[in-house]
């Protein structure tokens, strides 16, 4: 009988998987370790004005989720102001409010962004385009040839905003763009024009992150749209583009600033880049569905967190196998153990462990009076679930009564499989004493105890949800495992009188 | 307290991996294993084979059963209940003798016709079964064990496990049992394990509680002079297991009666270790010497040659 098929298999699963964890790392860059660190902006906007000393409203845009970056948390800073946050017109917008305030005023909101590569813009809808304008001679002329001249050498909108753009720069401006150029604003103009020529665009404002910088100012784009897609264009240079360090901070084509009620108004930003753990942020990452990137990453949220724990089962699993194979504890259940210190996980630890003695000692106790009614096996173990249940609802209810919250986390047990362990240690029990019932009890409960200890490690957490290969490295493992034949350490002191003599 | 690995293997002890994969995973055909997880189904094929077994009393398959239990029991003093597919000797209950309609065990318990029914019923709900599966219940006449054991032996029946490997009777012990073990014949509940020689059917070495010993803890009877009568005879029936199950790796459970001579009390396809440490030697020589021999030798000739090659002298010392 030959073995080679046999470590062909292990062979090809080992190399499977470790092929398939180095391309998710090098392909992904997802970190081995769950330490490595991401890049989250941490950015100020101070909002400075004078009170006429009536009632002030001021209301200012605020940056949403967008390409490259995802907010996490924001907060504000303004006594004596009453603070509202709204969701108008497609943008979001902070509104402070007071009765009655003079003098220098300020008001801070701060907001933390990660970077991330993979966070994408929320869907834009394109902006009717704007039919009310109109030009004043002799600028009406103007306007019509500028556009004429860039229409002529453009394919597209998007090559038409980047022709007309460049028209406007110092290096290229003719007789026409230097007239409009007397009477309007660039910005202002450059979207007046586009509007004009039937393609829809507005001004938006952004602040380009710079590590440490105080007192910055947002800067104007304009953004173009085309059907669906839109793109974003430097009003100065005509490069279109994001770049990297572009955090869009209005987009929705309002005004930053809107105070009512007060003078000389001002924002400036202030700006601070940080580093915090990549674990939260491999976590958001998107896949394609490609059979390579085959990753639990492109189910929705929930069902992630539902495969974070399955996938650390094999964990436990080949703990339970080392633990009889290597060293010989018994336990009762083959997988009990698993399941307990899965329960384990939601309740930590000492809590767990608590509540695991406390519900199984009631249990034999109430079960050795079961056994005297002479049931059926079936409706025995079934009156046990119920009274397991019992059980728990009340050491729940106590829990809470005393101010114990984490005593309502033993509600996470498996009830059916906490009765069949009652069910069986009572029987052990009666055949081989309680000697036994410890050996066996406190072999499953060391068993569940280190299971518990590596699945709930935050290395083995992060490997086995984002290394699927790991799987399979997993399973040449257990294969291995399953052909020892060599001695389980427990033996080497069960054998040793047979060496004595 | 530890004994290393090399020491072990220099012993040849077999520890329970290799007892799985090279021994029961590769004699043991898994088809084969209902012929002796289920008791009914092996005695049946004992008859078959000529091999005695414990008269069947009854058997007992439905609940509604349970209800007639009296009128199978009506007219036999003693009997066992086991259920067929029960293991490691749990579920079995011995009643010695009827006194006022009370059912009395070896320890003098007294039960009533409804503490018995219970029992019954417990063992077709498939309490005492292989994975909780549902059981038949049998009933056998109980063992009049040879007298010349009383003295080594409290409240249960010696019983004699063979191990038979392809066939050949390779280690033998008998099991004594003791107040500690409850008149229960397992060793690691405090029964004396005696290894027996091949060769003679004598005691070679005794052990309780992985300690050796040289008498019977309750009747405090010496063990050097226990000498199994009709050895042959026993040594063949065992090996006669292998052609009757084909199973390769068998732990055979005999009895001597006193009328029948040697029984065949039931087989095992995953027979333990322990065996191991009652002739204070490992399985490993043993089993490699038969692994060597060519198939298909009739039952008396590798009888003959498990006796001429695995004889043994006493370890005990000698009081006479």
């Amino acid at each position: 009988m030959s073995r080679l098929p046999f470590y062909l298999i292990v062979a090809f699963l080992m190399v499977a998987g470790i092929a398939l964890s180095l391309h998710r790392h090098v392909q992904f860059e997802v970190p081995w370790t769950p330490g490595e660190q991401r890049q989250v902006w941490e950015v100020e906007a101070q909002v400075t004005f004078t009170a006429d000393g009536g009632p002030v409203k001021v209301n200012m845009a605020l940056p949403s989720n967008q390409q490259g970056y995802r907010l996490l948390t924001e907060h504000t800073a303004s006594p004596g102001y009453g603070l509202a946050f709204l969701e108008e017109d497609g943008g979001r917008r902070a509104e402070w409010t007071t009765r009655e305030a003079r003098g220098e005023q300020q008001l801070y909101y701060s907001v933390q962004a990660l970077k991330a590569p993979a966070a994408r813009d929320a869907r834009i809808a394109t902006p009717p385009l704007r039919h009310d304008i109109v030009w004043e001679s002799p600028y009406d002329t103007s306007a019509r040839q500028v556009i004429e001249r860039a229409w002529a050498h453009s394919a597209d909108p998007f090559t038409f905003a980047r022709e007309l753009i460049r028209d406007f720069s110092v290096a290229r401006q003719d007789e026409n763009a230097r007239l409009l150029l007397t009477q309007f604003e660039r910005t202002p103009l450059l979207v007046r024009l586009l509007n004009q020529a039937g393609v829809p665009a507005r001004e938006v404002s952004g602040l380009l992150l710079d590590h440490g910088r105080r007192r910055q100012s947002l800067t104007p784009w304009i953004q173009v749209f085309d059907d669906r897609a839109w793109r974003l264009f430097d009003p100065r240079s005509g490069t279109q583009g994001r770049p990297d360090n572009l955090l869009l901070w209005e987009s929705a084509g309002q005004a930053v600033l809107d105070v009512e009620g007060g003078r000389n108004s001002r924002v400036s930003f202030s700006m601070l880049a940080r580093n915090q753990p990549a674990a939260a942020a491999v976590r958001s990452q998107l896949a394609d569905d490609t059979l390579l990137n085959f990753s639990i990453h492109s189910l929705p949220l929930e069902d992630q967190a539902l495969f974070q724990t399955i996938l650390l089962i094999p964990i436990g699993a080949l703990v339970v196998v080392l633990l009889r194979v290597l060293v010989g504890i018994k336990t009762s259940g083959t997988f009990m153990p698993v399941l307990i210190a899965l329960a384990f996980i939601q309740t930590t630890l000492a809590t767990g462990l608590i509540g695991f003695l406390l519900v199984v000692a009631v249990g034999l106790v109430i079960r050795n009076y079961l056994s005297y009614l002479n049931l059926l096996l079936v409706a025995r173990v079934t009156a046990v679930i119920i009274t397991v249940i019992a059980i728990i609802s009340v050491f729940s209810v106590l829990a809470y009564r005393f101010g114990l919250n984490a005593g309502l986390t033993i509600t996470f047990f498996p009830m059916i499989i906490l009765s069949w362990t009652i069910e069986r240690m009572s029987i052990l029990w009666e055949e081989e004493g309680p000697k036994q019932v410890l050996i066996q009890g406190g072999g499953s409960l060391i068993t569940a105890v280190l299971a518990y200890l590596a699945m709930n490690n935050p290395w083995v957490r992060h490997i086995t949800f984002n290394f699927l290969g790991v799987q399979l490295m997993l399973m040449a493992l257990i294969l291995l495992l399953g052909n020892y034949t060599g001695y389980r350490l427990l033996e080497l002191r069960r054998f040793k009188p047979v060496t004595e003599d | 307290m530890w004994a290393t690995p090399a020491r072990l293997r220099a012993r040849g002890i077999i520890g329970m991996n290799r007892r799985n994969i090279r021994y029961i995973g590769r004699y043991n055909d898994r088809r084969l294993f209902p012929l002796v997880d289920d008791k009914l189904k092996t005695k049946l094929l004992a008859s078959e084979y000529g091999i005695t077994t414990p008269a069947l009393i009854g058997t007992v398959t439905t609940q509604f059963g349970v209800k007639q239990l009296g009128g199978v029991l009506a007219g036999h003093s003693g009997f066992v209940i086991k259920p067929a597919k029960g293991s490691g000797g749990k579920g079995i209950l011995v009643i010695e003798r009827l006194d006022q309609g009370q059912f009395v065990k070896p320890s003098g318990a007294r039960l009533t016709l409804g503490d018995v029914q219970r029992h019954v019923s417990n063992i077709l709900s498939g309490l005492y079964s292989l994975g909780g599966s549902p059981d038949v219940a049998l009933i056998e006449a109980l063992i009049n064990f040879d007298e010349s054991f009383a003295a080594y032996t409290y409240e249960g029946v010696p019983d004699i496990r063979v191990i038979v490997f392809k066939g050949y009777p390779v280690m033998a012990m008998m099991r004594l049992s003791t107040a500690a073990s409850d008149g229960k014949a397992n060793l690691h509940q405090g029964a004396v394990g005696v290894g027996i020689d091949i060769a003679s059917g004598a005691a070679v070495r005794g052990v309780q509680f992985d300690r050796p010993r040289h008498d019977h803890p309750d009747t405090g009877h010496e063990l050097a002079s226990l000498r199994i009568s009709d050895w042959a005879t026993l040594l063949r029936l065992a090996a006669g297991c292998f052609e009757m199950t084909g199973l390769g790796y068998l732990g055979t459970d005999m009895v001597l009666d006193r009328d029948h001579g040697p029984m065949l009390l039931e087989l095992n396809a995953r027979p333990g270790l322990a065996i191991q440490m009652a002739n204070g030697e490992g399985l490993r020589a043993r089993l490699d010497l038969i692994e060597r021999q060519p198939d298909g030798v009739a039952a008396a000739a590798r009888v003959a040659f498990a006796q001429r090659h695995f004889a043994r002298n006493s370890e005990l010392p000698s009081t006479a």
